[in-house]
């Protein structure tokens, strides 16, 4: 059973969907009593990090987040889920979940042909080999809609980038927490076999 | 590097899919559901649903069809048709859209496009304008801003309210050329460049698309990060794959899926 945490951030449906569709059972909850208990998180999000950092806070689900993943529950981070699991944020002075360091900066591109927000089709690079990104081949393309990235401070916390402008981290993951700031749910194959992946993934890195 | 998004636009009313020139002749041409999982299956990029059934008792069709699609088809697509209010995009998108269209009830309430951007976010709010080019000199950027397929002039400056519908918290920008809707023979390049060189968010070309040479057109000369397609798609002309190949061979970055 998987546990789709809501916090009114949008997506968690989709979520749903699509783990309906690759039949696994799944729950959205809002209960943080829940979500500490829950064998496995998808951590979804679209948005503003600053409003979802407060109904985060006001429902107790950013301790429970972090106590599930100091347990060493297998946690899915996505999009905006994927950002506020960093230090901070540019996008609002509240504290992030800082489960992994650094920070989600927005994108400012020199050339003004280049749209805030990065919205649409994007090749990944896979930096570095982990389980959920085992079927991910070279120039394999998912779906983005942001206007923040986020910046691990660590670099080996970072599993895949991406270019736009800059190469930014699009997928960061920390021993048993993998986050994806494309949207695994609406990238096609692509985002249903990572999806596939982390729904028998063990949370170890290798 | 971002690839350049073919979206096809699939027109709904009371529920099933039709096609219209200049928004007159609709004709039943099949199930939407069906159509959106072949177009996905297919490696389209995106999907559009325009709900233009005529009146508001019938709605909830549409918002059955948006839960069969999202509960099928795992790219993004957006609702448009109909929407008056926030409260009305809510609704949608818990049935599944990622985005919503705001055309006709923008231009009467330009509030519209600021309350849903605050409630969803930018990147779900796409503004939807119709243009027709406006007799010379009669404003600043010769386009004008109609409703009502094209019926109903509004004397708005399209330019203008491109940029003022950026502001206002549209993540996206579909131009829509109802010169050009339906005659299959091109984008208007020159509208559709204006307004992708004057505003900072994502521009898809519409109307006018006929062959694959026009999306390649409106996504280079046209300055588009995206084009939607209708009739080219749904009468089985040409396929995602021949578009997406004949796009590729020109030198732009397409997302290929097979």
């Amino acid at each position: 059973m998987i546990h789709i945490v809501d916090y009114d951030a949008g997506n968690q449906t989709s979520v749903k969907r699509a783990l309906d569709h690759l039949g696994v059972a799944s729950v959205i909850t809002s209960d943080s009593e829940e979500l500490v208990r829950a064998e496995r998180i998808i951590f979804p999000g679209v948005g503003h990090a600053h409003s979802a950092l407060e109904t985060l806070h006001e429902r107790g689900l950013d301790e429970a987040l972090r106590s599930a993943w100091a347990r060493g529950t297998p946690i899915l981070g996505i999009c905006v889920g994927c950002q506020i699991l960093l230090t901070g944020s540019e996008e609002t002075d509240l504290p992030c979940l800082d489960i992994i360091g650094g920070r989600c900066l927005r994108f400012q591109p020199d050339d003004s042909t280049l749209k805030v927000p990065h919205m649409g089709w994007n090749a990944l690079r896979v930096d570095r080999t982990h389980p959920l990104l085992r079927h991910v081949r070279p120039g394999d393309e998912v779906y983005f809609v942001h206007s923040y990235y986020p910046a691990p401070a660590d670099e080996r916390d970072v599993l895949a980038t991406t270019r736009y402008g800059v190469e930014f981290a699009a997928v960061i993951g920390r021993r048993n927490i993998v986050a994806t700031q494309f949207h695994v749910e609406k990238s096609g194959p692509v985002g249903l076999k990572i999806l596939g992946e982390f729904v028998h993934w063990d949370g170890n890195a290798c | 590097m971002l690839s350049k998004r073919l979206i096809s636009c699939l027109d709904v009313r009371d529920g099933r899919l039709v096609k219209s020139v200049r928004f007159v002749n609709t004709k039943d041409i099949g199930d939407p559901v069906s159509a959106a999982r072949r177009y996905y299956d297919a490696g389209l990029d995106e999907l559009v649903f325009y709900d233009i059934t005529a009146s508001s008792d019938q709605r909830d069709i549409m918002l059955d069809v948006v839960e069969d699609v999202a509960r099928q088809v795992f790219i993004p697509f957006s609702v448009g048709g109909g929407l008056r209010s926030a409260e009305d995009c809510r609704r949608v998108l818990e049935a599944g859209a990622e985005k919503v269209n705001l055309n006709t009830a923008a231009v009467a309430n330009p509030e519209v496009i600021s309350q849903a951007a605050d409630a969803f976010g930018v990147q779900a709010v796409v503004l939807s304008m119709d243009v027709k080019a406006s007799p010379s000199g009669s404003l600043p950027s010769g386009y004008e801003i109609v409703t009502h397929g094209g019926r109903q002039a509004t004397g708005m400056d399209a330019l203008e309210w491109a940029r003022r519908g950026e502001a206002l918290g549209a993540g996206e920008v579909v131009v829509n050329s109802i010169d050009a809707d339906g005659t299959m023979e091109g984008y208007e390049l020159k509208l559709t460049r204006m307004i992708a060189d004057n505003v900072g968010i994502p521009v898809i070309a519409s109307g006018g698309g006929g062959r694959p040479e026009h999306l390649c057109d409106a996504l280079t000369e046209g300055g588009a990060d995206a084009a939607l397609v209708a009739s080219m798609l749904h009468y089985g002309h040409y396929t995602v794959n021949t578009i997406k190949r004949y796009l590729r061979d020109q030198g732009l970055k397409i997302r290929i899926t097979e």
